[in-house]
């Protein structure tokens, strides 16, 4: 199933020139968008999360208590190991009274456990969830945006960098509150108040239990960069690997027909020891700093044994208090090293947070004039008053030149003409896929460019050369522009289409999945449902682009014949190649290089022994072969 | 709870977003599996001794990490609270501590930088031989695969096995660490050992009773995700079909049906996860409880050490990981259990069609082909060539001709020898095909394909494809003689312009020119060609005429002809109906016999493929009345 129109992919999008920059890219680690600076994304992000205040706050607030309840537990054992030696603040007490003091402090303990747990619950709970809710406002505006961007911009961005932004993208920024925002408050809480806790019990201790903490922050940041960039690095040479095993299996009948085994293997075992590279890169970075990570926690915790045991042997500190130190350490270690995890979280939120941004920033480069009124449509004529087009804008090569028609309702125009000629152009014009850069369209005399989108889009249908069809039933497929349609109207534009025979044949007939699981159609049957769904619906301007090129000029003739009474209603344009689907228009427009070169019915285009009548003689003669005159000589 | 935008019809519209299928193929089974395990050795085989290594690393990582605690416990008991207190003990204290966490260090590195390279360095090994492997199985298992599963095959399967490898050594350490702190507190102090540990009990039944319903809630948050990204995935591919038919509003309705289902799913399983955090600190707090009041109580007695006391207080707090880590290893085993069954399934398809010991691979070909009485099929009992005979002679043209399902694209296959025959033989030069090897078929039989697939790269690389010595004045000669030449200077890069998306930057014509291109480059002396069924545009169509006509001079051709044009520039033709040869000879010879082949070509189609089904039977029965 491709994507749309082939003709138009590629081209030069009018709007998200930066999108298109970036647009093959892919997950690279760029910061040139131009959604501000780094800061002004994270806070963007912080503001989507703080529509959430309740929870919000829930979260902050049971962050902030959960590091508090986490900082009284080394104090309450060491208290406890103080009580077991006897001692209750520093001097001795009698066994009863210690006895006491140990009941007291394991029931603290129990008590702060719990406090500790529902809160850590409540912390890590909230983040999640605003994150999820973050995400979901995000996906429903990302779909909307998609939705209403025009043509150009899809022209010119990479449908698999879109997917990237609308999950990976989202991703990031949805893991950006609970592992950046409350994680933050949790090791400002933990640092700053531990810190303060055991700096003001023994200063020297208090410092050789926080050295590593410096230490394992910026060994930890740097190695997490390091990784993500890596990981990047490793995510692209895994999607050109997977890329080239889609490809070989895709093409495998290529690759045995030309005996390419081992060429596809050579190619396979390039990408794979790039990446392997990688690889084993980032699993090196990872050991090395998860290792000298815990031998500096080690450290300090050594030193801490040494000088407090020095301590308790002159007789100035309690073994309970050591034990403080201890625990202290032991607490702050898994909180420290996670910093490397919140550098992660911020670099990564504020890029992917500034695709995100940059895309839903991004305005509609066609969409509803102030004060557009619906098109009114009475006579359903059509007129093209000297339209020239270009697809970069003005300044570009254009690709239609001043090129006026008109079509009456009823009347059927038709266009013909080499590849490249501008044929489809006047079909994605119609129903303002693109805006001409001058000369206006107009219907009934009406601008379309004054009409709502909504209402032009419902009067002017496009059957496409490529119809997109859906992993969907057949009659959702066919009532795509009418999801409310009634079987009776269904069965009716198959009919017209010449589908329905197909369709009754099937087992389970209309109701039958299209695609992998289901039924695959050839190319002729899925034009045939994309004139079905047109079918369907009322419209007054019918517009086929090249729509029956794979549909056997049998089946076209009776299509045309279904069709003749609504295009009795309607005025019709027919794209195409094959002269015998024009040859009963009221008029045919021979196109080359944008301009209009012959128009003129059928007759009176043969008679007068042009391009049109070359390519007549062309089609009609069976035994055309390479004696045939040159089309474009004979026309000279 | 849907909010579609109203349309008066008081019932649902007909309309979805997104694949209606699920996506994932996870399933959970056994968690050990005999058979993947044994086939997975093979894998493993070549690192042996570097998992030794890494195995080692592990056991002392762990046996440092058991050791810390009893080291602090020596230097309270031993150097600081016993009434003559000694200084040297306390420095030989800290001497053993500094040892051990150098040894710690040294192991953990070594742990971490083996297990991950190893992992890494099988998974790798494993995805080449799959795709090794993809290479020479038979076309038939081909026919028959969807590429997207055979792609989950090779990049999701393969991941979890990775996962697998990686944590499975780390398991034996997490096994080791949970034993060894069980077994230290036991015999520090028997009994307050046994009473510390009375609170795993509880751990262990909260824990199977969450798991399941925790699992379903994960894997519930697992399909949202992929059911939701797919409709946005579909969203984006079909964005223009949604505009031209005004779906938007409906479509996003509907999208957001799925986002709300998804937000749903992932609150619930938020929820799973951490309602484990208050359980696991809670009984944290009770077993700390248990050694302050009990131990406490013990040391006042002078019945217990306080060092002891201590120690206990470092196991609690390291106690609960290794049972976290475990239980999470189960669901990582399952997963991969899954997967290697997969994986292995695709390593077991037999290899058809391999190379005889004596395969020739000729310099030189003449290529002269002749079929003789084969018979062939794709399901058993169901030939669709029935004992064919026919020979081509060298530098003939020989068109084939027919309705659909008739055996012509089998008879292309046979002689390239993607299948084997039933019966009967093919041979080229008067030897049988099977006697050549794969790349001696391979370099002297060219095929043009009705899909003219092209691969992501350059023009100039997809035109040479695989013919390494071509040079880039051959690589144009070849495009300018097929008349591809003009269209490809005229891109913006030329011969360097990039293929976007396997070549729909193209138009199906100009794909086609390029086919023509690489089969002449590869200057084979047979040329196999599908010639292609959609319709092009009539300019196209004659320069493809023309090239077709240049690709042929001097070559064996066989040609699936659809185009009359095509089917009268062969030197001969043969009609096949049924998997039966019914009629040969010239395009004159054959009009005047007037048999099948005159009466379709009186029907006067420019293509055989435009004839309807309807009257390509009557003119079939009408030739079965004569």
């Amino acid at each position: 199933m491709a994507t749309g129109n082939p003709k138009t992919a590629g081209k030069p999008p009018g709007d998200g020139i930066t999108l298109r920059q970036q647009a093959y890219i892919g997950m690279s680690q760029t910061t040139d968008h131009r959604n501000g600076t780094d800061a002004a994304v994270l806070w963007r992000i912080i503001g989507l999360a703080l529509r959430y205040k309740f929870r919000f706050a829930v979260a902050v607030g049971a962050t902030i208590a959960a590091s508090a309840f986490q900082l009284m537990i080394p104090r309450f054992l060491g208290d406890a190991v103080d009580n077991a030696m006897g001692m209750l603040s520093g001097t001795s007490i009698a066994p009863a009274l210690a006895r006491e003091a140990l009941l007291d402090a394991a029931l603290l303990l129990l008590g702060v456990s719990i406090l500790r747990g529902a809160f850590t619950l409540l912390h890590n709970y909230g983040g999640e969830a605003i994150g999820h809710l973050i995400a979901y406002d995000l996906r429903l505006a990302f779909y909307a945006k998609l939705q209403e961007l025009s043509f150009s911009f899809h022209d010119g961005i990479h449908s698999g960098e879109l997917i990237t932004r609308g999950m990976l993208d989202l991703e990031g920024v949805r893991m950006f509150v609970n592992t950046g925002v409350l994680r933050l408050v949790l090791l400002t809480c933990l640092i700053g108040a531990g810190g303060y806790l055991l700096l003001s019990t023994d200063l020297l201790l208090g410092l050789l239990s926080f050295s590593f903490v410096p230490f394992v922050a910026w060994r930890s940041s740097v190695a997490r960069l390091r990784l993500r960039a890596l990981w990047l690095a490793l995510q692209q040479r895994m999607g050109t690997l997977g890329q080239i095993m889609d490809e070989n299996l895709s093409g495998i009948r290529v690759v045995r027909a030309f005996g390419a085994e081992r060429y596809e293997v050579g190619k396979y075992d390039v990408a794979a020891d790039d990446a392997r590279l990688i690889a084993d890169e980032r699993i090196k970075t990872r050991a090395s700093s998860t290792s000298v990570m815990t031998f500096a926690y080690f450290i300090a915790m050594g030193l801490v044994l040494w000088v407090g045991g020095l301590r308790v042997l002159d007789g100035t500190m309690t073994v309970g208090t050591l034990t403080v130190f201890l625990t202290f350490i032991t607490i702050l270690q898994t909180p420290v090293r996670q910093l490397g995890l919140l550098v992660n979280s911020l670099a990564r939120a504020s890029t992917c947070g500034g695709r995100l941004f940059d895309l839903l920033d991004l305005e509609p480069g066609i969409r509803d004039q102030p004060g557009a009124k619906p098109l009114s449509v009475s006579k359903g004529a059509l007129s093209f008053e000297e339209v020239s087009f270009a697809y970069s804008g003005v300044g570009g090569p254009p690709v239609l030149h001043d090129v006026s028609f008109t079509v009456a309702r009823g009347r059927t125009v038709g266009i013909v003409g080499p590849p490249g000629s501008g044929k489809s152009t006047i079909a994605n014009l119609l129903p303002r896929y693109y805006d001409p850069s001058s000369g206006r369209i107009t219907i009934d005399g009406q601008d379309i460019r004054h009409a709502t989108l909504a209402s032009l889009r419902q009067a002017v249908r496009v059957v496409q050369q490529d119809a997109f069809l859906f992993t969907a039933s057949l009659e959702n497929n066919i009532a795509y522009g009418d999801p409310w349609a009634d079987d009776g109207m269904i069965q009716d534009a198959a009919s017209t289409a010449q589908i329905d025979g197909f369709v009754g044949g099937l087992p389970e007939g209309y109701g039958t999945l299209v695609g992998e699981r289901g039924v695959s159609l050839s190319g002729g049957q899925k034009q045939r449902i994309a004139i079905a769904r047109a079918a369907m619906l009322r419209s007054s301007v019918l517009i086929f682009d090249d729509s029956t090129a794979a549909i056997d000029a049998e089946t076209e003739q009776r299509i045309r014949e279904a069709l003749k009474t609504p295009m009795q209603n309607c005025a019709t344009i027919i794209i195409s190649h094959r002269l015998g689907a024009l040859r009963h228009a009221d008029e045919i427009i021979f196109l080359e290089g944008g301009r209009i070169v012959e128009r003129g019915d059928h007759d009176s285009l043969v008679a007068a022994k042009g391009r049109y009548a070359a390519l007549f003689n062309l089609q009609s003669r069976n035994e055309d072969d390479l004696a045939t005159p040159d089309i474009q000589g004979a026309a000279e | 709870m849907t909010t579609l935008p109203d349309n008066n019809a008081g019932r649902p519209p007909r309309a979805v977003v997104g694949s209606q299928i699920s996506q994932d193929e996870e399933m959970f089974g056994a968690a050990f599996d005999g058979q993947v395990i044994r086939r997975f050795r093979t894998y493993v085989r070549p690192y042996r001794r570097r998992i030794y290594v890494a195995l080692a690393a592990v056991l002392v990582f762990t046996a440092a990490q058991l050791a810390i605690p009893l080291i602090i416990r020596y230097a309270i008991d031993e150097a600081l609270v016993i009434e003559n207190a000694d200084g040297n003990l306390l420095s030989m204290a800290i001497a053993a501590f500094a040892i051990v966490i150098v040894i710690n260090y040294g192991a953990s590195y070594l742990q971490d930088r083996l297990v991950g390279l190893t992992g890494e360095h099988v998974i790798f090994d494993l995805r080449r031989a799959m795709f090794m492997h993809l290479q020479h199985v038979a076309m038939a298992f081909m026919d028959k695969t969807e590429i997207g599963r055979m792609m989950s095959r090779l990049q999701g399967d393969v991941n979890s096995l990775q996962e697998f490898l990686e944590n499975s050594i780390t398991v034996a350490g997490d096994v080791v660490l949970l034993f060894g702190i069980v077994a230290i507190m036991l015999l520090l102090d028997f009994k307050l050992g046994l009473l510390t540990l009375s609170v795993v009990p509880t751990l262990l039944i909260v824990r199977l009773i969450w798991l399941p319903r925790a699992r379903l809630a994960f894997r519930r948050a697992r399909e949202t995700n992929s059911i939701t990204n797919g409709a946005l995935a579909e969203g984006i591919h079909a964005v223009r079909t949604v505009q031209g038919m005004g779906r938007e509003a409906v479509n996003f309705a509907l999208y957001g049906d799925k986002a709300r289902e998804n937000l749903a799913a992932h609150l619930r399983s938020a929820k799973f996860a951490q309602a484990m955090v208050p359980v696991v600190d809670t009984l944290t707090g009770a077993a700390m409880g248990i050694v302050v009041v009990v131990g406490g109580a013990l040391v006042l007695d002078d019945a217990l050490d306080v060092g002891v006391m201590v120690a206990f207080l470092f196991y609690i707090q390291r106690f609960f990981d290794p049972i976290r880590s475990l239980t999470i290893q189960y669901s990582v085993m399952q997963r991969a259990m899954a997967s290697g069954q997969r994986i292995f399934e695709v390593l077991e398809v037999p290899i058809a069609i391999a190379d005889k010991p004596d395969a020739a691979d000729p310099v030189e070909i003449e290529g002269d082909i002749a079929f003789n009485n084969v018979t062939f099929g794709y399901t058993r009992d169901l030939p669709v060539l029935k004992d064919i005979s026919f020979a081509v002679k060298r530098g003939e043209t020989v068109a084939l001709v027919g309705p659909t399902g008739s055996g012509k694209t089998s008879i292309t296959s046979l002689l390239h020898r993607f299948y084997e025959v039933w019966d009967g033989g093919v041979t080229i030069d008067g030897r049988d095909v099977r006697d050549y090897t794969k790349a001696a078929l391979g370099r002297h039989i060219a095929m043009v394909l009705q899909d003219p697939f092209l691969f992501t790269g350059s023009i100039l690389e997809n035109i040479r494809y695989r013919t390494k010595g071509a040079s880039r004045d051959d690589v144009e000669q070849a495009a300018r003689v097929v008349g591809a030449h003009d269209f490809i200077t005229a891109l913006p890069d030329g011969y360097d312009t990039e293929l976007i998306q396997q070549g729909r930057n193209l138009s199906l014509g100009q794909r086609q020119l390029l086919s023509f291109a690489r089969a002449l480059v590869a200057d084979a002396k047979i040329l196999v060609l599908d010639e292609a069924t959609a319709s092009i545009d009539s300019y196209t169509e004659r320069q493809i005429q023309i090239g077709l006509a240049r690709l042929l001079e001097g070559r064996t051709g066989i040609v699936i002809a659809h185009r009359l044009a095509t089917v009268r520039g062969a030197d001969r033709i043969i009609v096949l109906q049924e998997g039966h040869i019914v009629e040969t000879g010239t395009h004159d010879a054959l009009v005047a016999e007037g048999g099948l082949y005159a009466r379709l070509y009186a029907l006067n189609y420019a293509s055989f493929d435009d004839i309807p089904e309807d009257v390509m039977q009557d003119a079939i029965s009408a030739q079965a009345r004569t």
